[in-house]
């Protein structure tokens, strides 16, 4: 009986479109048609109609063929007696009303600016976040690439309980999913019942609280037609593409819990149309059939306890669940999650009250440990008691015949995310200067040291059990025993260090390709050398032969570099034929360390873009946490659209933050010498490294000072002065055009 | 004649007003006729050439050769292409006018008419490689217009619009020699090759027969359905209503019947302006009220929502309600008894085309570049007899159906996704995942010898009982509405739970409308959506449909089901069968063709069998398929997703 949803729906989006275009008149009347209007620090406008329409909106007036077209899209209400066909009109009009609501909701951005938090976390007075900007697009959808999320729940209404909203909640964590809040029911909404439950909201936990009215659904959509433009390299406009994108490759599904009204109906149809199926707690009519989405359409009446489980199927998703036996939730979704002040059991590592944490993985003989033999060397989480901090050690042992020392920096980095993964416990840093807290909430469910031994256990097991056999892991919890293992440990980090400072490109004959992302990016291939990491900035060359080791048919395969074509830019006649072939033809060769002669083409995963600044005669690079102007005249996100996609652009180039202290950062352009203008945080990130890398270079020590950054000028003329002032060496070198 | 006549009641009521008023109508005629000549039924009669007529005794008994020695599988064979020549020529004459005057249209020398579809004109063009750029409307039309015209003359081939059928299947034509070439030339190879003396091997002829009515259904047919939506609209969804109870005591009636939109599109315009409206009630009548009979009514229907009045076996009996002021007639399927049946009627037999006439009727003659004072002339004539009606005469029906009719293949695409997701998608996973067992295509005419309208009803009911959806053309489409099967709500019930549940998805009928005969072109190309949408194989041979034409009369359809057949479609005719004298030759038609071209005919006179030989191949085509099994849901994970191809 989907007559019923195409009837609600089709007046629902009446409604809405009416509402919009209500609000969308007097705006014009008090504010004008040439007033500014869109969503904050975004380079995809209204993202549902820029990418479905590929329009525009700018301007207020910019709206008006918008409501023009919702007015074409919105079909006839479906008459009672000898209907015509309501499927696609019932579509039509979901889309219209998606139209109306982005328009409506970006009125409200005009007409209260701070009606929305902006950032990714809830405010003390305020808990919705809005529209997601693109910085939280790109780290977040890197999430989305790599399946550490592999999609989200958009949820409208509330729950019955806060109980049973907390729990659906965890549940959709647990599950890795992102949860996208919007709407109310009987004036009570999700977002707020999970505050009342105490359950941290906020995009770090995946518990996004986009608004209070169902108006704010849109944000869901947007985020889901932003990432088919940036990561699946889709055009604006090309609408078809970008749906079937997200039908194919974002596994979201639409919740809704209690009453489901015109409006929901139509929110409901526009999901849809992305092929977004609907579960309801509440009886609505079902569409079960399948077509616009993989399998069902609407599913109804599904009790809260079997509603997460029933969804995920629904929309076809297959979730591995980690079986890790702690006595908390464990799941990435907790990995942002944070333990804060009076809810600190405690604390580890960070400095905080002189304490150190340090975690070294090491190899050892295989018949030198036993398999999960986890041991607590000092007091436990008990007898330090409430508040306590202390130093902290965890040594773990790994033996294997596939094992090389190779992976022991690997498998120690997943340290950091897999405890992190734990509900309660929040990890911070890695090596020697890591920064461990557990929560009241977990010691209280029995959460103890030994815990942590049996996390890294499982997962170990569980992610690498291809290139492992056993894995022992000892945590020492008294400062003298802590005090050991941090020296041995930093003997072996030096000893690595020097290792993989001193892996060269021209060392190794075997380069690697990165296909993780063809999840999302499907036409995007990342070559992945020891002094060019994968331009998300996750693998370098060592992760990813280890991930060949430990899956040989999975996404990162060998490739011969064969002989060399042009060593000072980078090009080989393997890459190459390598590249030809699995971009199918569409790029014929590349150079991995130009910035200007057919640099690398780019999925949408980059940590930082480089580009040209022609008066400077060098370089810009930006990293996407950087919100501002940059010289280039574009900010990050418009950097991101003109270089994404599999777009070869000559002068600009996206690449890994630490891509540029490598030796090989641009060097056809004459390398490092070439960095004019750099973000200031990115800069104090960077700062050893790039002085390290300049001394190789033979420039000066201080280099790093002679780096403009946004508190110089964002303009390039005063940047140029500023440059020529301090002598940047820029400034004498070959003209780069 | 025991059986019943009609299944429709209204009908029935007029069959035994005829009686009656001993007005001989098709039933009776047939029985004078009956019974009819053996040979002949049988398709073994051979009166080719002056040494005939021969026959050959399909028993043994008698003689088993004509006077030239052409053995019986000869004789049925030529008679059997023969056939397909006359039907392919119909519809393919028909499209030529259509052609004709569309060139007229873009030279702005036809007024009346114009381009009404563009985006259909420019797919079409670029069929056709026509230049679009930055030119003209009608300068893009005139293009279209003389290149799609130049096919019926064209001597090598292949005929364009072959090549928008799966490519597997344009192989398998080039293969087999069978594509074909121009669409007059098959005709008249066809004419040649059945000649005394040129070609006697029997699958020879028939393979000539496939070319030829191939050159129909995706030639002369298609290009008479493709710009006649380009002049008239393509149709889209619409509700319209039948049967007889639809004719007006207050209004001037006006039936439209024959084939040719040409004609009745003006009357339509006409028929609607406040001039002739005035002009009817001057002659005391409260208006105009315009009717469809036989395929002209489903081209008024689709387009204009005109009211269906009936199908081929009741524009006699139309007459005897004696509410006809004229019924304007064109070309096909018009029977010659009209003017008699009217004789004792006010009603005006009005004959237009200039290639139709009559005797008894008066001709109006039709000049497309004057189309709309022909049309006025006509519906003038019409108003001026309204004060001839008798009152004596009159027998008012009452009654009628209501139907969603329009579904043309590209809007069948909107349907199944809004204007953002339009895709055959949905339609093919319900076909895999077996909610819809698979589709029928149920066409074609009526036929006294069978119960007017009961076969197509009964056939059609069991396949969607069976979860088969079904499409429908022509007088089968107008059986089927009268039965309700049109209708959402009451065809719905009709239906099997799972098809059942993916209509009120949709919100359509069990069984659509897709047009005219000469529209069973749209079959064609909706099927060929589906292969193309994937998942259903690579060829319209593999994908799980079957065709029927249970109450088949016309020439038209032995072409409409040799193309069906040709392109690799299983079709079920009813009520007679004309090659059953040559046994070699029907075995060949029935099972021994498909080895060849992937479809085959069948012959069954039970409509329940005939639905169950449909259903039992679609049941194959699945088995082939492998969906026949329920499948597990398939859960994605990431290394999945990145396992799926070339992208969005």
């Amino acid at each position: 009986m989907s007559k019923i949803i195409a009837s609600a729906g089709i007046r629902g989006a009446h409604k809405i479109v009416d509402r919009a275009l209500k609000k969308y008149t007097e705006m014009m009347d008090t504010h004008g048609g040439n007033t500014e209007v869109g969503f904050p620090n975004t380079g995809y406008y209204l993202p549902c109609i820029y990418g479905i329409l590929g329009h525009k909106i700018e301007k207020l007036e910019d709206m008006k063929p918008v409501f023009d077209r919702c007015r074409t899209l919105l079909p006839p209400m479906v008459k009672e007696r000898i209907h015509l066909p309501y499927l696609g009109p019932a579509l039509d009009a979901g889309m219209a009303a998606l139209f109306a609501q982005e328009m409506e909701e970006c009125i409200r951005y005009l007409e209260h600016p701070e009606f929305y938090t902006r950032g990714e976390d809830i405010a003390d007075d305020n808990i919705w976040l809005g529209a997601a900007d693109d910085v939280i697009l790109r780290k977040r959808g890197v999430e989305f690439v790599d399946g550490t999320a592999p999609g989200f729940a958009a949820i409208l209404g509330a729950a019955p309980t806060k109980e049973i909203a907390a729990q659906i909640a965890l549940e959709l964590q647990q599950k890795n999913l992102y949860v996208f809040m919007a709407g109310e029911h009987k004036g009570v909404r999700f977002s707020e019942q999970l505050v009342e439950a105490g359950t941290e909201i906020g995009w770090g936990t995946r518990l996004v609280s986009f608004g209070p009215d169902v108006s704010a659904a849109v944000f869901a959509l947007g985020f889901a037609t932003r990432a088919a433009m940036s990561f699946g390299g889709l055009e604006p406009g090309d609408y078809r593409k970008i749906l079937v994108y997200n039908k194919d490759r974002v596994f979201a599904f639409a919740m809704t819990l209690g009453h489901v009204t015109d409006e929901w109906y139509a929110n409901g149809l526009a999901c849809v149309n992305y092929g977004f199926p609907i579960i309801a707690d509440t009886p609505i009519p079902e569409i079960l059939p399948t077509g616009v989405c993989t399998y069902e359409h609407v599913v109804s009446d599904v009790p809260h306890d079997e509603i997460v489980q029933r969804s995920v199927e629904v929309r076809g998703l297959k979730v591995s669940v980690s079986k890790v036996e702690v006595p908390v939730a464990y799941g990435a979704a907790f990995e942002g999650e944070r333990v804060r002040g009076p809810d600190i059991y405690f604390e580890g590592g960070g400095g905080r009250g002189g304490t150190f944490a340090v975690e070294w993985a090491t190899s050892a003989d295989m018949d030198a440990i036993e398999d999960r033999d986890i041991k607590l060397i000092g007091p436990d989480l008990d007898e330090l008691g409430e508040s306590s901090k202390c130093s902290l050690a965890i040594k773990v042992e790994v033996a294997g015949r596939e094992f090389q020392e190779d992976f022991e920096p690997i498998l120690e980095r997943q340290i950091h995310h897999l405890i992190n993964f734990a509900q309660g416990c929040m990890h911070i840093g890695q090596r020697d200067i890591a920064w461990l807290r557990i929560s009241r909430a977990a010691f209280d469910k029995g959460f103890r040291f030994k815990h942590l031994g049996e996390i890294i256990w499982a997962k170990y097991h569980g992610e690498f059990g291809a290139i492992l056999d056993k894995v022992a892991v000892t945590i020492y919890t008294k400062e003298e025993d802590a005090k050991k293992i941090l020296e041995q440990a930093r003997a072996a980090y030096a000893k690595r260090d020097a290792r993989v400072e001193g892996m060269t490109d021209e060392d190794e004959s075997v380069y690697y390709s990165c296909t993780l992302c063809q999840s999302f990016a499907p036409s995007h291939v990342c070559v992945v050398t020891p002094e060019r990491t994968g331009l998300c900035g996750a693998y370098s060359w060592l992760d990813c032969k280890a991930s060949y080791e430990i899956n040989p048919t999975g996404p990162n395969q060998p490739i011969d570099k064969g002989r060399v074509l042009d060593e000072k830019k980078g090009q080989w006649e393997g890459v190459n034929e390598f590249v030809r072939q699995a971009s199918r033809g569409t790029v014929e060769r590349y150079n991995a360390y130009s910035i200007m002669e057919e640099p690398m083409t780019s999925c949408g995963c980059f940590e930082a873009i480089s580009a040209i600044l022609p008066m400077c005669n060098g370089v810009m690079t930006v990293d996407r946490d950087y919100s501002g102007m940059t010289p280039s005249g574009m900010k990050f996100t418009t950097l991101a659209g003109s270089v994404g996609g599999g777009a070869v652009t000559p002068g600009f180039v996206g690449h890994s933050k630490l891509y540029v202290a490598s030796a090989k950062f641009i060097r056809a352009e004459g390398g490092i010498a070439r960095l004019c203008w750099i973000p200031r945080a990115l800069k104090e990130e960077l700062k050893d490294r790039i002085t390290a890398q300049a001394v190789r270079q033979g420039l000066p020590e201080n280099f790093v000072e002679l780096i403009a950054d946004e508190t110089v000028s964002c303009d390039e003329m005063e940047i140029y002065e500023w440059l020529t002032e301090k002598g940047h060496p820029a400034m004498t070198m070959d003209p780069m055009m | 004649m025991s059986k019943k006549k009609s299944y429709d009641n209204l009908t029935t009521q007029l069959i035994d007003l005829a009686a009656e008023k001993k007005v001989s109508i098709a039933w009776d005629r047939l029985e004078e006729q009956s019974p009819q000549c053996g040979f002949g039924t049988m398709g073994v009669c051979c009166r080719i050439c002056a040494m005939g007529p021969c026959q050959v005794d399909p028993y043994g008994n008698g003689p088993q050769k004509g006077v030239c020695g052409a053995d019986a599988n000869t004789i049925a064979a030529r008679n059997f292409v023969r056939m397909v020549a006359a039907g392919g020529a119909s519809h393919s004459d028909h499209g030529r006018s259509v052609a004709e005057t569309f060139i007229e249209v873009a030279k702005g020398k036809a007024p009346g008419y114009s381009i009404q579809d563009e985006q259909k004109l420019l797919a079409l063009a670029m069929d056709f490689d026509v230049e679009i750029g930055d030119r003209s409307i009608n300068e893009i039309a005139l293009e279209v217009g003389e290149k799609a015209l130049a096919q019926w003359g064209e001597q090598h081939g292949p005929l364009v619009m072959t090549r928008r059928a799966p490519l597997k299947r344009q192989q398998l034509w080039d293969e087999l020699g069978i594509t074909p070439r121009g669409v007059d030339r098959e005709v008249v190879e066809i004419m040649h090759r059945t000649h005394m003396g040129v070609d006697q091997e029997y699958k020879h002829l028939i393979a000539q027969g496939s070319r030829a009515a191939l050159a129909d259904g995706w030639g002369g047919s298609m290009l008479a359905t493709e710009l006649q939506d380009i002049m008239f609209g393509t149709p889209v969804p619409a509700v319209g209503s039948v049967n007889l109870g639809l004719l007006e005591k207050d209004d001037v009636n006006i039936i439209v019947h024959g084939h040719e939109p040409l004609l009745s599109e003006m009357i339509v315009a006409v028929s609607m302006t406040d001039e002739m409206k005035e002009y009817a009630k001057s002659k005391g009548a409260r208006g105009i009220n315009l009717a469809g009979i036989c395929c002209t009514a489903n081209e008024v229907l689709m387009r204009h929502q005109i009211p269906m009045a009936g199908n081929f076996l009741q524009q006699e009996v139309a007459i005897l309600t004696g509410l006809v002021e004229a019924m304007v007639v064109d070309v096909q399927c018009i029977m010659q008894s009209l003017p008699e049946v009217a004789a004792g009627y006010h009603t005006e037999i009005i004959t237009t085309s200039k290639i139709a006439k009559m005797p008894g009727a008066k001709h109006i003659e039709f000049h497309e570049d004057q189309a709309l004072d022909s049309a006025k002339e006509i519906v003038k004539a019409a108003c001026d007899n309204f004060q001839n009606r008798k009152a004596e005469n009159l027998h008012l029906v009452e009654g009628s159906r209501d139907m969603v009719v329009g579904f043309s293949h590209e809007t069948i695409n909107y349907l199944l996704g809004g204007s953002y997701r339009a895709s055959y998608r949905p339609l093919n996973d319900n076909i895999i995942n077996g909610k819809i067992r698979g589709i029928g295509a149920v066409v074609g005419c009526n036929n006294p010898k069978s119960t007017h309208d009961e076969y197509h009803i009964a056939l059609v009911k069991e396949l969607i009982k069976n979860n088969v959806i079904v499409l429908t053309t022509g007088c089968a489409a107008g059986s089927l509405a009268k039965e309700g099967l049109l209708d959402p709500i009451s065809g719905g019930a009709m239906a099997g739970e799972t098809l059942r549940e993916v209509c009120e998805t949709v919100g359509i009928p069990p069984v659509l409308h897709m047009g005219a005969c000469v529209d069973n072109s749209r079959i064609l190309m909706a099927a060929t959506a589906v292969v193309k949408e994937g998942g259903l194989g690579d060829d319209l041979s593999e994908i799980p449909a079957a065709g029927a034409a249970p109450e088949w009369m016309s020439e038209k359809a032995i072409a409409i089901g040799q193309y069906c057949v040709a392109s690799g479609v299983y079709v079920v005719f009813g009520t007679t069968w004309p090659t059953h004298g040559a046994p070699e030759l029907t075995d060949y038609l029935f099972d021994g063709i498909d080895k060849e071209v992937g479809g085959k005919w069948a012959f069954e006179p039970d409509p329940i069998k005939g639905a169950q030989l449909m259903i039992a191949h679609i049941d194959e085509k699945r088995r082939a398929l492998g969906i026949d099994k329920k499948k597990e849901r398939v859960l994605m994970d990431m290394a999945m997703r990145r396992e799926i191809e070339g992208g969005a």
